[in-house]
């Protein structure tokens, strides 16, 4: 079977005496090897250049916020049962009077806990969600920890901040199949 | 000798010293970078700015790692090995003239550790005697792939030193001397230096070089597909580092070497002309003085080109099988040798030095004319059965 172009036939043919000098084929393979000495390098130096990973990079999760600031997610609980890793946990609790400006369902997320650890970044919590409220965002990653405390985060870390709000590139632009959800909706 | 030559010479001993040990240092650093650059990489970064306090980290994590002794192993014999390895190639760089000589009032001393007459002879002794770090080492790990590693390493240093003696043989043949200092001052003119009289002898001695430092393509004595690590397997900690640095320090040498025996040494194109500039408008000691450090900054940069180039190949040719080794040594290089030695000697009856580019010559007809006469390679296009 043909698999590429680059395959060549090995023959037990009678060297040349060139060939049995060596020092053709010597010179030959260093000036192939002093060639790649001078070509530009490909190697992004990670924690200080970070690569644009594209519009559907699934990287640190979000808890959106709507446009008047209320928390989304209604701790229906469907994003930890999607969940393959099992890493979301979460407290529900009922929204108080005067708590409207706050959460926009009546019942709430009181915790809700990620565990970094053992989330493998599959986006299906995304796809799970009814309320749009989680997200997993292309534009950060989860910054690498050192202390078995960080791990875990809770809605400090997660709820959308209202001056650093998270918007999904268009997705016009994105070429996706239709049988993902989670890129044809808007995420605002 | 009174004080002040002696004062200075224990200086320059003491210079030359750790000139040696840093750049065998940073040669760890250089090896790293030069195959990353060679394989389109970065090399190490993240030890100081370019990751220049790598070997630093390297030597560190060295020291601190468990010193491992086998329990079979002969234990003296088992500490001495890396020790006469070190011991060995530091030993070499002491006649190694590195630079002219310096002057001050009345003195003028060269820039070498010692001058003796019979400096190639030296030379020549203590590499032999490296191969006993190398042997003692492997003996005494007690383990069989030690035991192949030390033995391959042996046979390949005995055979390769022959054809590197007879090589050097015309270079002695020309200067009629053995001291380093005498075969480079006799280079004085850029095309009386060795390369252009002895094109064959500096590939021959070149190669040899290469199989007496264990580099590639004849590292067999460390061949890690078939013998796990080689003469070195069971070693661990600074141990293991000694082996690796006398590594480098003979790759130092005999980059040093090969740049004195056959590139002139601190020898450049138009030395005299500009050493006289200098003396005169500097004054006859201190333009002198200047010219020497030049001369020295010049024998540097042979000796990094041709560190450099050891890498480079390093990072280019697989390793030989041993039979290939055996036969290019016995077989090739021995018989090529003894051929140039030859006709140099016939060449300097007539008074002619450049007599060995007729080998040279021979060898590049016939290569041209077996290649007309070969039959030509069919092409197999892919795709077509
Ligand atoms: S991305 Fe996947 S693994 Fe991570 S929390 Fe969401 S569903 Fe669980
Ligand atoms: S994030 Fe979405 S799926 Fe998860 S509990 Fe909140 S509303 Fe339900």
């Amino acid at each position: 079977m043909q698999l590429t172009n680059r395959s060549k036939q090995v023959s037990n043919k009678e060297m040349t005496l060139a060939e049995k000098m060596y020092l053709p084929a010597v010179i030959s393979g260093l000036a192939i090897t002093i060639g790649h000495f001078f070509r530009k390098k490909p190697t992004i130096q990670y924690p200080e250049v970070k690569k644009y990973l594209g519009p559907i990079y699934r990287g640190h999760h979000i808890l959106k916020r709507d446009e008047q600031g209320r928390e989304r997610c209604t701790a229906c609980g469907l994003c930890a049962v999607a969940c393959p890793a099992e890493a979301i946990s979460m407290v529900a609790a009922e929204r108080e009077k005067g708590e409207e400006t706050l959460y926009r369902e009546e019942k709430y997320a009181a915790v809700y806990e990620i565990n970094m650890l053992r989330c493998i970044f599959c986006g299906l919590c995304e796809e799970a969600c009814p309320k749009q409220a989680v997200y997993l965002r292309h534009d950060r990653m989860v910054p690498v920890f050192q202390e078995r405390d960080e791990v875990i985060y809770g809605k400090d870390r997660l709820v959308e901040k209202m001056d650093d709000r998270y918007i999904r590139a268009n997705n016009s632009e994105v070429n996706t199949t239709p049988t993902e959800p989670s890129l044809t909706r808007a995420a605002t | 000798m009174d004080l002040t030559t002696l004062l200075v010479k224990g200086l320059i001993i003491l210079i030359i010293f750790v000139i040696t040990l840093t750049i065998a240092a940073y040669s760890t650093y250089g090896e790293r970078k030069v195959a990353a650059f060679l394989q389109d990489r970065i090399g190490p970064n993240r030890a100081g700015p370019w990751g220049l306090l790598q070997p630093l980290a390297d030597g560190g994590k060295m020291f601190f790692k468990e010193d491992f002794i086998p329990a079979q192993a002969s234990k003296w014999l088992f500490i001495l090995g890396p020790c006469l390895a070190m011991l060995t190639a530091l030993m070499s760089s002491a006649v190694i003239p590195f630079g002219d000589t310096i002057r001050f009032g009345n003195y003028a001393i060269p820039v070498q550790a010692i001058e003796i007459n019979i400096g190639v002879l030296y030379i020549f002794g203590v590499v032999s005697l490296g191969v006993y770090g190398v042997m003692v080492g492997g003996w005494a790990s007690n383990n069989k792939f030690s035991l192949l590693g030390a033995i391959r390493a042996a046979s390949q240093n005995i055979s390769y030193e022959i054809a590197l003696g007879l090589s050097l043989i015309a270079i002695l043949m020309m200067t009629g001397s053995l001291s380093l200092r005498a075969i480079i001052d006799e280079q004085a003119t850029f095309f009386e230096w060795n390369i252009f009289t002895q094109p064959l002898g500096f590939v021959i001695f070149l190669t040899c070089a290469f199989a007496e430092c264990n580099r590639t393509p004849f590292d067999l004595p460390e061949c890690e597909t078939e013998l796990i690590g080689g003469y070195h397997t069971e070693y661990s900690s600074m141990k293991l580092g000694f082996y690796l640095f006398a590594e480098y320090i003979n790759m130092f040498v005999s980059s040093a070497f090969i740049s004195a025996l056959y590139f002139g040494g601190f020898h450049y194109p138009f030395m005299s002309e500009i050493s006289g500039a200098l003396e005169n408008s500097m004054g006859a000691i201190a333009g002198h003085n200047v010219a020497t450090a030049i001369g020295i900054v010049m024998f540097f940069a042979k000796i990094f080109f041709f560190i450099f180039f050891f890498m480079w190949v390093r990072w280019t040719l697989p390793r030989f099988r041993y039979d290939q080794l055996m036969n290019l040594g016995w077989k090739t290089f021995i018989p090529l040798a003894i051929l140039n030695v030859v006709i140099t000697g016939a060449g300097l009856l007539y008074d002619f030095k450049y007599a060995t580019w007729i080998i040279a010559i021979t060898m590049i007809g016939m290569v041209v004319v077996s290649n007309a006469r070969a039959p030509k390679r069919e092409v197999v296009r892919p795709g077509v059965v």
